[in-house]
């Protein structure tokens, strides 16, 4: 029997899904990269993240989760994030990836695996990790100011102290002057902009983002990434973002790990080289984005075939292989 | 009727009954509201609590507040205690519900940014849980409110011991048509200015400071 594909390696960082006929693939990648880059110039480039030395921030060691209803939600992720890095999880829906994010918050205890952030397992919510929400998720009787205020405050700060630095952050998030207003009577990209600012003003180890900027128009989307670019480069925060959008991750991430659905799964994690603030119609992030969204669609292709494996004959496969086909990653060739 | 009611009120004794009935609100009411509010929550948040009463809850709240005037008395003798039990267990139950509703009710969008932002124990419970659950807790005041007031008006027609009921029993002693349908038109006033005026101005205040009505 041949061995079973995805075995994983202890090391973290290690991504599922290596497999001989990927060579194949992966030489068709090599001579399509080699073309680009002969053919125009590329300024970007995206390549595997490398295993890096020294302890992780997060460690998220061969998680797997398993809903009630025996959904697979995520099967064997392995992730290790640094501090001081932004790792965007990208994938289609039903890829695991808010899962993910919420086993990080400490707000679902995944099926399988270790989640641990500094050497500690996460078993629930905590402060030194924050999630922001895709809804403002403000409280609506509390005016903006109150509502930093009020959670400064259930962090024992005192009421001088948390009034300042709620100034400090409704200042950064540029709402001055609305400080008494209250939720209902700002747009929803203000909303937003306040639950970041509350965020921020918490000044956690860690921020973890469930695609916040989904439920906005484009304009202010945009708006809400210069913004978030800014404040990162200044206070260099670990980010987690989770977002199904490739060019929001591209712009806003160091890191971007692409996964994939049924099972949920990491399919690649790749390191973003694009000089920051970045600009989502820059070619070169544009061609980045083209690549990995080819990448998903090969990727849910192969699931698809591996479900219903009588439509779709499959002549790479041996006949008398039980096991689900996984997709074809190109592990170790740039994008 | 109108004369009747003059007289009444000329001797004091519809201020006197009246001020009589409504002390007695007060304290069955604040009672219940005082017990409701946290039971109401206790049932939506524990589960415990919930499976252990929450069939007697809603078990008892099928019973006319006034079937418990026997027990009461009963129990309590003729007094002040077991007009005040039956007002208590005529509106508490009301209260709990609707107020175990309005906390099921929350956003729980609200309730996991509480959670990741570390609000939790009393805190939580005054910051967040009640203010969250208010524009249901409201509603189940009101209705608590409403119910308080019938089981009084009950109790005070069956059992003699002053207030408004009573007046409204005497006048059918006397067979006094007119004071009959004055009281009960006083009865009827008192309601409605509570439930009108302060009820109503409350909701109106907190669903716009929650922004559940469009401000304009």
């Amino acid at each position: 029997m041949r061995p079973r594909a995805g075995r994983p390696s202890h090391i973290p960082g290690f991504r599922a899904g290596r497999q001989a006929h990927g060579i194949a693939h992966s030489l068709r990648m090599w001579t399509e990269l080699l073309a680009r880059l002969l053919g125009r110039p590329v300024r970007g480039r995206l390549v595997p993240h490398p295993a890096r030395l020294g302890p992780p921030k997060i460690d998220v060691f061969r998680v797997g989760h398993r809903f009630a209803n025996r959904v697979v939600a995520l099967r064997d992720v392995n992730v290790a994030v640094h501090s001081g890095e932004f790792v965007c999880l990208v994938g289609p829906s039903g890829c695991g990836k808010t899962t993910l994010l919420y086993a990080l918050a400490g707000h679902i205890a995944p099926s399988g695996g270790r989640i641990s952030v500094d050497g500690v397992q996460v078993t629930g919510p905590g402060p030194d990790r924050l999630l922001v929400f895709q809804e403002p998720a403000l409280f609506p009787w509390l005016t903006v100011r109150q509502n930093l205020v009020f959670a400064l405050r259930s962090r024992g700060l005192g009421r001088a102290e948390a009034d300042a630095r709620a100034r400090e952050y409704v200042h950064l998030v540029h709402l001055d002057g609305f400080e008494d207003t209250l939720p209902h009577q700002l747009s929803g990209g203000m909303r937003m902009r306040v639950q970041l600012a509350r965020a921020l003003a918490m000044d956690p180890a860690v921020l973890l983002m469930d695609e916040p900027f989904a439920a906005l128009d484009a304009q202010t989307r945009s708006h809400m990434h210069e913004l978030l670019q800014r404040i990162w480069t200044r206070d260099r925060k670990t980010v987690v973002f989770v977002t199904h959008d490739v060019r929001e991750a591209l712009v806003l991430g160091d890191r971007v790990v692409v996964m994939a659905a049924r099972p949920g799964r990491v399919l690649h994690d790749l390191e973003v080289h694009l000089p920051r603030p970045r600009d989502p119609d820059d070619p070169a992030l544009v061609e980045m984005s083209r690549l990995v969204r080819e990448e998903l669609r090969r990727a849910e292709r192969a699931a698809a075939e591996a479900a219903a494996p009588g439509e779709a004959p499959d002549a790479t496969r041996p006949p008398d292989d039980g096991a689900p086909r996984r997709s074809a990653p190109a592990l170790g060739a740039p994008l | 009727m109108t004369a009747s009611v003059g007289r009444l009120a000329a001797d004091g004794r519809l201020g006197a009954a009246t001020a009589r009935s409504l002390g007695r609100l007060v304290q069955g009411y604040g009672i219940s509201a005082a017990l409701g509010v946290p039971l109401g929550i206790a049932m939506a948040r524990s589960l415990l609590v919930q499976r252990a009463l929450r069939p007697a809850v809603l078990g008892l709240q099928a019973l006319p507040s006034i079937c418990w005037l026997p027990l009461a008395v009963l129990w309590f003798g003729l007094s002040e205690t077991a007009i005040l039990f039956v007002v208590v267990m005529g509106s508490l139950l009301a209260v709990a519900i609707a107020t175990e509703d309005g906390v099921s009710g929350i956003d729980p969008v609200l309730l996991r940014a509480a959670g990741t932002l570390g609000i939790h124990g009393p805190r939580f419970v005054a910051g967040v849980l009640l203010p969250a659950a208010l524009p249901g807790i409201l509603t189940g005041l009101k209705l608590g409110w409403s119910f308080a007031w019938r089981a009084l008006m009950a109790g005070e027609l069956l059992f003699v011991a002053g207030g408004l009921g009573q007046l409204l029993s005497q006048g059918r002693e006397l067979l006094d048509a007119a004071q009959v349908m004055g009281v009960m038109l006083c009865i009827v006033a008192i309601g409605v200015a509570v439930d009108q005026v302060l009820f109503r101005l409350l909701e109106v205040r907190i669903r716009r400071r929650w922004g559940l009505v469009e401000v304009s």
